[in-house]
């Protein structure tokens, strides 16, 4: 892609993004900024135990109109998400609970009243009648003989095993080195600044349920409520306002969203409800909670020979739709490869059902988790060899010249050089200044460590893949609709929803690019499913592909009418013209597309007798010319200091080297990549939600459940490198996940490193002091008193 | 979370305050700053029926400087010790611990006597104070008390105060020029609750040698003149709780370690 001017504000231009001038102005619109006259609220009571038979609700005396319980949701069906890979076991998560109780924070029934602190104090006087039973709330005791049962009728606790098998037993016999570890990732709570949130109205007049939801793929939102409330598409209609950050969070279907729904029309006057924090942290689903046993095998010299694991997923009560319980294990067993070459895989995993909150996927899916463990595989091999991790890692990455490749897993990378990516990274972080350092004297209680970790991140990846992980959902193709206004402006309309990733922006780039008009005059329609296409939404990394390359469809066969018109208003045919800088452009003149919206609109007597009537509206649609997805990738470098009498750990150095194909608006790429990593950062050591083994949650704050804020985040130091995807419309990739994958890997490999001559070694995250001290005293080594 | 119906008063004096506070009981909760009991009440984890906010009682808005202490009215707030607008008892320890506690926002709103009478066992006041030898001094109708600290604080989010007895200040003695005085937080990040506090205060003009550890789960652990040190804070952590491991223990005799270090001791 040609680069323009430093004016220029197409593709490849850090234009500043049109949504900031409200956001920063606080003009923004959100769920809780939504005000319908008549409006009341709802507050759901919540089972307090994580695992019950649920023998009555009472409802309190004089409130009874007040509180609904699953009895009174009449024709409100479960949210059922079942996976297509054989063997899955389905569940019904109900919209209110009825005859069981299966996690802590469950909805049992709901208050309606003219404000929420009124909706609490009749929600405070609602009575259950229950009987607890024993829960199990960790993953490996749920697969365990024995172990209570989540759903009794399964006979066992595994929504999903599978097998990705292969003969292991000549590596095992000659192979140089074997390494093993036992790693394990926290359950998180997806922490956007703004919760879920829904405001729920019955239009009369067309008879349609007006649902405004904080999600991030609102036409799913409709497929989702029409399936449980019985309802025709057509009856409903979805609206996502300005969202408050997503990260996957806003990407499932609630069982408050079905209740509010219901009691919209039920009630006859619109109905909200805005999540509290406690309910976030406690009550609504989870993330990234995995367990590896993994071995891997290696010659002599390093290069990887095999690798051998068992994945077991926490994956909470419910499938939750429309990901379902089993996407995470699905793609650990496909990516836990990473970018490495090598010759021999095998991989079991376990989707377990526990009484928690359903899992669904975060910023990264299992990335995270995975490119922990293949990273922590590779420092152990490294350590079993004596040899420096970079060059284990330099001597297993797939080398330049073998791309596109196919790897063990038929994941079809698209382009790259991922060795040049990480030899970037050590130079960036001074690999060889931080060894020197590390010899030098220190205060007697830090140790210093370097850590890398390398990636390839899936995105945008299409029909072929998401049928082949058997997910309830599989996007398809992706439609645009780019619409002339009479004035020259253009009205872009799309099915996915922008919040945070400046789409309003990215896709008005990309509409520049083709057609000239100014992005000013560029509106990006997005999050409502009365006036947008059908599109499975914003998640996956796929938007600035998918809904990128609809846009530029659609523009360039709008650009193709618009020369047309031109043409015969130029008096030339439309073989002669060219659309360029918001002007058709003939050989004797020129008329600009602001003139030709005015001709079709308001002057159509000046338009030949045989104009096509199509108009200046064109809805149109792309495929990738293939569905496997762009490979972004990058490499992690981190440097910490590790207090070793407190166990507490200190970022010093951060470098990010990141290929993300061409870039559209480089701004909002650095932005994608600082924020993932700032959560990747939580990952690696901060954030844990962690259960008693009653299934009670522990974190019930923010006091409790710690984020990284702007004290923990250091300056990440980007540099990009942009290789081409050669199957998208410009080149670009996919790239909004991957800032959240490295840091949990670089993270932990560097206060490994630390660790190193102490002889500790950390594999759960997040790396705590208590966990950091624990492993120092496992050792034997006591910090100095 | 919002928070359960009760009634809201503001009182103009002391004494008005005194007797809705008398006539509340158990019921009546005071609201300062309302940084401890404002989130209570919204997670319901307080009930109250009367809530007393005493910001609008002129007195304890003051501050009072005399030789030997400085005396802060109930309504001071951690931001007002932080820049440095009332006195501070010398060579900046208000000041310095003032800006470590939360966030600014908190600091804006919060109290110092509303922290002393939160008695949250982590909270840095109730700290920094027993290792400075503070006293409340508090208003009943039937007269008021001064109440050393570490008898004011019974316990986690327990004091000494009877129904209807409000703290109007907290006096806290002055340091001489020879004092030296040591303070390390361990919290996970700037802001948060800590793990654990060592405090050390050394003034020999004044004879006064005091060593705290707290954020224990219990009151804080105050060691006086000679047994002020790390290794009997570590004797007494380990007989003092079964709540404490080695770990536990590790982190709270480092940050005292640490504390005396940063007193030059």
């Amino acid at each position: 892609m040609q680069r323009t001017d430093a004016r220029a504000t197409g593709i490849g231009a850090s234009v500043p993004r049109k949504e900031d001038d409200r956001y920063l102005r606080g003009k923004g619109e959100f769920i809780a900024d939504i005000r319908l006259p008549g409006m009341q609220e709802l507050a759901f009571v919540r089972s307090p135990v994580a695992h019950a038979r649920l023998r009555g609700v009472r409802k309190p005396a004089g409130a009874e109109n007040a509180v609904f319980t699953a009895a009174d949701l009449v024709g409100v069906g479960p949210i059922v998400a079942n996976s297509r890979l054989p063997g899955f076991k389905p569940s019904e998560q109900p919209v209110l609970a009825s005859g069981k109780l299966r996690y802590v924070g469950e909805p049992v029934a709901v208050c309606v009243a003219p404000d929420r602190a009124s909706a609490e104090d009749i929600a405070a006087e609602v009575e259950l009648d229950i009987e607890e039973l024993p829960a199990v709330s960790d993953m490996l005791a749920a697969r365990g003989a024995g172990a209570p049962l989540v759903h009794e009728h399964w006979g066992d606790n595994v929504f999903l095993e599978t097998v990705v098998d292969a003969d292991l037993e000549a590596i095992k016999r000659t192979a140089a080195v074997t390494v093993t570890r036992h790693l394990r990732t926290a359950r998180q709570c997806m922490s956007p600044i703004e919760g879920r949130g829904v405001v729920a109205q019955w239009d009369r007049r067309l008879e349609q349920l007006l649902v405004y939801s904080a999600a991030q793929m609102p036409h799913i939102v409709r497929t989702g409520l029409a399936g449980c409330l019985g309802l025709d598409h057509g009856r409903i209609r979805v609206v996502a306002p300005d969202i408050g950050g997503g990260f996957g969070y806003k990407g499932i279907l609630l069982v408050e969203e079905v209740c509010a729904a219901f009691l919209a029309r039920h009630l006859g006057h619109p109905v909200r409800w805005i999540e509290d924090r406690r309910e976030q942290l406690t009550a609504n689903a989870n993330c990234r909670e995995h367990d590896y046993e993994i071995t891997a095998y290696a010659d002599a010299m390093g290069r990887l020979l095999a690798l051998d694991a068992e994945v077991t997923v926490d994956a909470g009560a419910y499938s939750a739709y429309p990901f379902s319980a089993c996407l995470e294990a699905a793609q650990v067993a496909s990516i836990l490869p990473g970018p490495y070459r090598f010759d021999a895989y095998r991989c079991r995993t376990w989707s377990a059902a526990t009484n928690k909150p359903p899992i669904l996927p975060y910023r990264g899916v299992a990335r995270a988790g995975v490119c922990f463990a293949m990273e922590t595989m590779i420092d152990a091999v490294a350590s079993a060899i004596g040899k420096e991790p970079l060059d284990v890692r330099l001597l297993n990455l797939v080398p330049p010249e073998a791309m596109p490749f196919n790897n063990i897993t038929g994941k079809h990378f698209d382009s790259g050089d991922y060795p040049e990516c990480l030899r970037r990274a050590a130079a960036a972080i001074d690999l060889a200044g931080v060894r020197r350092r590390q010899a030098d004297a220190r205060p007697e209680d830090e140790r210093i460590g370097v850590g890398f970790a390398i990636f390839c991140e899936q995105a945008a990846h299409g029909t072929s893949v998401y049928s082949g992980w058997g997910i309830p959902m599989v996007p398809g193709f992706e439609q645009a609709v780019a619409r002339l206004t009479p004035d020259g402006g253009l009205e872009l309309r799309v099915g996915i929803q922008s919040h945070g990733q400046g789409l309003e922006t990215t896709l008005a780039q990309v509409a520049h690019e083709l057609l000239g008009i100014a992005i000013e005059r560029i509106m990006v329609v997005h999050g409502d499913t009365a006036v947008t296409p059908y599109s499975t939404g914003t998640w996956g990394s796929r938007c600035m592909v998918m809904a990128g390359g609809a846009v530029a469809t659609a523009c360039r066969e709008l650009g193709q009418r618009l020369a047309r018109i031109g043409a015969h208003l130029l008096q030339t045919t439309p073989d002669q013209v060219v659309v360029r800088d918001g002007v058709v452009i003939g050989p004797r003149g020129s008329v600009s597309i602001d003139d030709i919206g005015r001709t079709w609109y308001l002057r159509p007597q000046d338009l030949p007798d045989d104009v096509s009537p199509g108009g200046l509206e064109v809805t149109s649609g792309y495929k990738a010319v293939r569905d496997s997805g762009t490979f972004s990738y990058a490499a992690h470098a981190a440097v910490v200091a590790v207090d070793v009498a407190l166990g507490a750990v200190r970022i010093l150095d951060y470098v990010v080297v990141e290929d993300g194909g061409v870039l559209v608006n480089p701004m909002i790429v650095d932005g994608q990549v600082v924020g993932g990593t700032a959560q990747g950062i939580g990952t690696a050591l901060y954030e844990e939600m962690p259960y008693d083994g009653a299934g009670q949650p522990l974190a019930s704050t923010l006091a409790d459940y710690i984020l990284p804020g702007a004290t923990e985040v250091p300056d990440v130091r980007i540099t990009h490198m942009e290789t081409p995807s050669p199957y998208t419309t410009f080149g670009q990739k996919g790239i909004g996940e991957g800032g959240a994958i490295g840091p949990p890997a670089a993270i932990a490999n560097a206060v490994n490193d630390a660790l190193r001559p102490l002889g500790a070694e950390i594999g759960d995250l997040p790396i705590t002091p208590r966990r950091l001290l624990a492993a120092l005293a496992k050792v034997g080594v006591m910090p100095p008193p | 979370m919002k928070p359960a119906p009760f009634d809201y008063a503001r009182p103009t004096d002391i004494a008005e305050a005194a007797a809705i506070l008398a006539e509340g009981g158990a019921d009546a909760r005071v609201m300062a700053g309302g940084q401890s009991l404002g989130p209570m009440l919204n997670l319901r984890l307080a009930h109250p029926r009367v809530v007393v906010d005493i910001t609008h009682i002129p007195d304890l808005g003051g501050v009072d400087d005399t030789a030997d202490a400085v005396l802060l009215g109930a309504a001071v707030t951690h931001a007002a010790v932080e820049d440095g607008r009332v006195p501070d008892v010398g060579d900046r320890v208000l000041s310095t611990i003032a800006a470590g506690i939360a966030y600014r926002a908190v600091r804006n709103r919060g109290t110092v006597a509303g922290s002393l009478c939160h008695a949250d066992p982590a909270a840095d006041w109730v700290t920094a104070l027993t290792a400075l030898d503070a006293c409340v001094i508090t208003y009943r109708a039937r007269g008021g008390r001064m109440i050393p600290i570490d008898i004011f604080n019974r316990g986690p989010f327990t004091t000494a105060l009877e129904p209807g007895e409000l703290v109007v200040a907290v006096r806290i003695p002055k340091l001489s020029r020879a004092a030296r005085w040591g303070w390390y937080k361990v919290c996970r990040k700037p802001g948060e609750f800590s793990d654990a506090i060592g405090a050390v205060l050394i003034d020999p003009e004044r004879n006064v040698r005091r060593a705290v550890v707290s954020a224990t789960g219990g009151r804080p652990l105050l060691l006086r003149d000679d047994d002020a040190s790390a290794d009997a804070a570590d004797r007494a952590l380990a007989s003092a709780s079964n709540r404490f491991d080695a770990i536990d223990r590790q982190v709270h005799r480092v940050a005292l370690r640490r504390a005396f270090a940063a007193a030059r001791v």
